[in-house]
């Protein structure tokens, strides 16, 4: 039955009897590059949107940080005063809690895709004539932004823990923040789409990344460890985004040459000290790893 | 047809054409190889009991489930071959809510065009339309969150159509909602039709609402019984529909053969049957049965009807179960349902 029907007038009355409705055409064009970075973009903005309307997560990933660095930093500093050559224990730990903001965050970030599966929204997503893997790709920049305005938060309170407030330090710390958080959020969705449920998720993330984080030496610094620990840092990922950060960090303290040896001895392989941007450059190529994983997981779902 | 057409697709041919479209879980036959045509601008319905199929049929039309075997085209786009041009041209709210609770209803909206790539200056003036259509444009700046479930879904609706699709698929769209509200969204859903000119296909397992289509087709264990516009089917079922209350409904069925030949069966508890011209038939009933009836009445034919005619016994007796057959079929659907 192919009733051929006049085409629908251009106004009639709406739903509420009142004004008429014009009928706005839509023409859809087909897949474009151009397409695809208006999905890209879109579903960044999305993250954006729904981290802005949610203060609860705001308020919340940011006290694990906080704990760590006021409670348990400044606790220990009683004990550790005598190995830290006067400085501060905060101020030592502080790298390791810029990275570790983001770090939570990012994880966050890419649980959400275990949310919207839940919720159904995934599926909306997954119908669009758009690349599945510009809806990763805008999913991981988006966590990662959330994540590095998060470490924004972190880096506002150096002052408190005597780091001065330097541009090269600000901007330098940033932009490995950005790049931790990129490489965080790639892991954790690559993890994330294979998971259907949020307790699952959780549990897998609490068991990899808290280990990962005690071992990178966010906490401690990585010299003089027993040998299966200097192993484990050595081949612990984060491990490539704290020294970094700590070096950067101890370049703007005013403190001896002692205890900038003793706290900050970076990774060495064989004796040799890797250079930090080697080390950023670790952590970049491992983040498109990930994402590159993460794409290749979510195209063939489904 | 002074239509502006939508990607290379023709508007000439029907809307959806289905040639022999079969699925296979496992070894269950969801769907059994059915056949179908759905013509430009018709608002076509999908009826059956839960599990019949027909979530599965949609979902292979709308490109989310690869078929077992057969070909089916959607706007003149084969679903497996070219998958991105049926998604272009169709609009899908699904049984399950798929908006995000965190953003506005703008906001939803807003990201659907983004998605689809709709031309950026279209993108205002589309929006506004659609949530007009669907009354929702006061509450436009309100979070999903806090809409009603009838509201949620005209926003579904509104979504879907932001694209302008030539075929909107709507699955189960009024499922537990109120009879208002049902009644409501049908209204949008004719009104859309005729100011679009859009095919809508969609399936519901409230026989009262297939009244509200073109055509309808009846899917029963897979497989279509009937098709044809509701006043031909209810047509064919012919008689009206007697219905009585007894103390011993097998004595009233033996008694209803004996007396006046006719073939009655049990549906929903009590003695049914089909009979030309039901009110004058009764005082006969009354007169000639011998056992007691307690009591009766007397409808013309509904879909009901129809489907009890098709297929031996009502929407809800073939749903005795559906909780079991559904949850099979959910999960079948989620492990073994995995497409590229």
């Amino acid at each position: 039955m192919t009733s051929t029907r006049e085409p629908a007038v251009s106004a009639s009355l709406s739903a509420d009897g009142q004004e008429p409705i014009a009928v706005v055409r839509v023409h859809v064009p087909k897949r474009t590059l151009h397409s695809e970075l208006r999905a890209i973009k879109i579903v960044w903005r999305r993250e954006l949107i729904r981290f802005k309307n949610d203060r609860m997560r705001i308020v919340t990933s940011l006290v694990q940080p906080f704990l760590f660095l006021f409670v348990l930093g400044g606790g220990l500093q009683q004990l550790a005063s005598a190995g830290t050559h006067g400085v501060d224990l905060k101020t030592f730990i502080y790298p390791g809690i810029l990275c570790m903001t983001v770090m939570f965050t990012a994880m966050f970030s890419a649980a959400s895709i275990v949310w919207d599966r839940e919720f159904g929204f995934l599926r909306e997503m997954m119908v669009a004539p758009v690349r599945r893997s510009s809806i990763v790709i805008g999913k991981c920049l988006g966590g990662a932004t959330v994540a590095a305005f998060q470490g924004v938060i972190v880096l506002a309170i150096a002052g408190l823990v005597h780091v001065p407030y330097n541009p090269g330090l600000i901007f330098g710390a940033l932009g490995l923040q950005l790049l931790l958080a990129f490489a965080i959020t790639a892991f954790g969705l690559s993890v994330a789409i294979r998971i259907k449920q949020m307790q699952s998720f959780m549990g897998v993330m609490q068991m990899i990344v808290m280990p990962m984080y005690f071992i990178s030496g966010a906490m401690f610094p990585a010299s003089g460890l027993p040998t299966w620990l200097t192993v484990l840092n050595r081949i612990d990922p984060l491990a490539y985004a704290v020294d970094p950060m700590r070096r950067l960090v101890f370049d703007h303290l005013n403190i001896s040459p002692v205890a900038r040896h003793v706290l900050d001895p970076g990774i060495t392989w064989w004796g040799w000290r890797m250079p930090a941007v080697l080390e950023a450059a670790v952590i970049l190529l491992l983040g498109l790893a990930l994402l590159g994983v993460a794409i290749w997981e979510f195209s063939s779902t489904e | 047809m002074t239509r502006k057409l939508n990607g290379m697709g023709d508007t000439a041919g029907p809307a959806i054409r289905v040639d022999n479209l079969k699925k296979q879980f496992g070894d269950f036959e969801a769907v059994k190889g059915v056949s179908f045509e759905v013509g430009a601008a018709e608002v076509f319905g999908f009826l059956g009991p839960n599990g019949a199929g027909k979530s599965t049929t949609i979902n292979m039309l709308c490109t989310l489930l690869k078929p077992t075997s057969g070909a089916a085209q959607v706007a003149g786009h084969d679903v497996v071959t070219e998958r991105d041009d049926v998604r272009r041209n169709i609009g899908l709210v699904f049984q399950d809510p798929t908006l995000d609770g965190y953003l506005t209803a703008e906001q939803n909206l807003k990201l659907h065009a983004e998605l689809y790539g709709v031309p950026n200056d279209l993108v205002k003036p589309r929006m506004e339309q659609v949530l007009r259509m669907v009354g929702l444009l006061d509450r436009r700046d309100g979070q999903v969150m806090m809409f009603s479930g009838g509201m949620r879904r005209r926003l579904e609706i509104a979504r879907g159509l932001m694209h302008s699709p030539r075929v909107l698929f709507l699955d189960e769209p009024t499922i537990g909602l109120d009879p208002q509200t049902r009644r409501s969204i049908w209204t949008y859903i004719r009104e859309l039709q005729e100011r679009e000119e859009i095919t809508i296909f969609m399936t519901t397992h409230y026989m009262d609402e297939a009244e509200w289509c073109d055509r309808i087709a009846i899917m029963d264990k897979g497989e279509i019984v009937a098709l044809d516009t509701p006043q031909t089917l209810k047509a064919g079922v012919g008689a009206d529909r007697v219905t009585i209350e007894t103390d011993d409904n097998d004595a009233a069925i033996a008694a209803i053969q004996r007396h006046f030949n006719i073939e009655a069966r049990i549906s929903e508890g009590n003695v049914s049957f089909g009979v030309e011209g039901g009110e004058q038939f009764v005082p006969r009933l009354f007169q000639e049965l011998d056992v007691p009836i307690l009591g009766v009445s007397v409808s013309r034919p509904t879909l009901d009807d129809v489907f009890m005619s098709f297929t031996g016994s009502t929407i809800r007796d073939a749903e005795e179960d559906p909780s079991k057959h559904r949850n099979r079929v959910m999960m079948q659907m989620m492990g073994g349902g995995a497409r590229r």
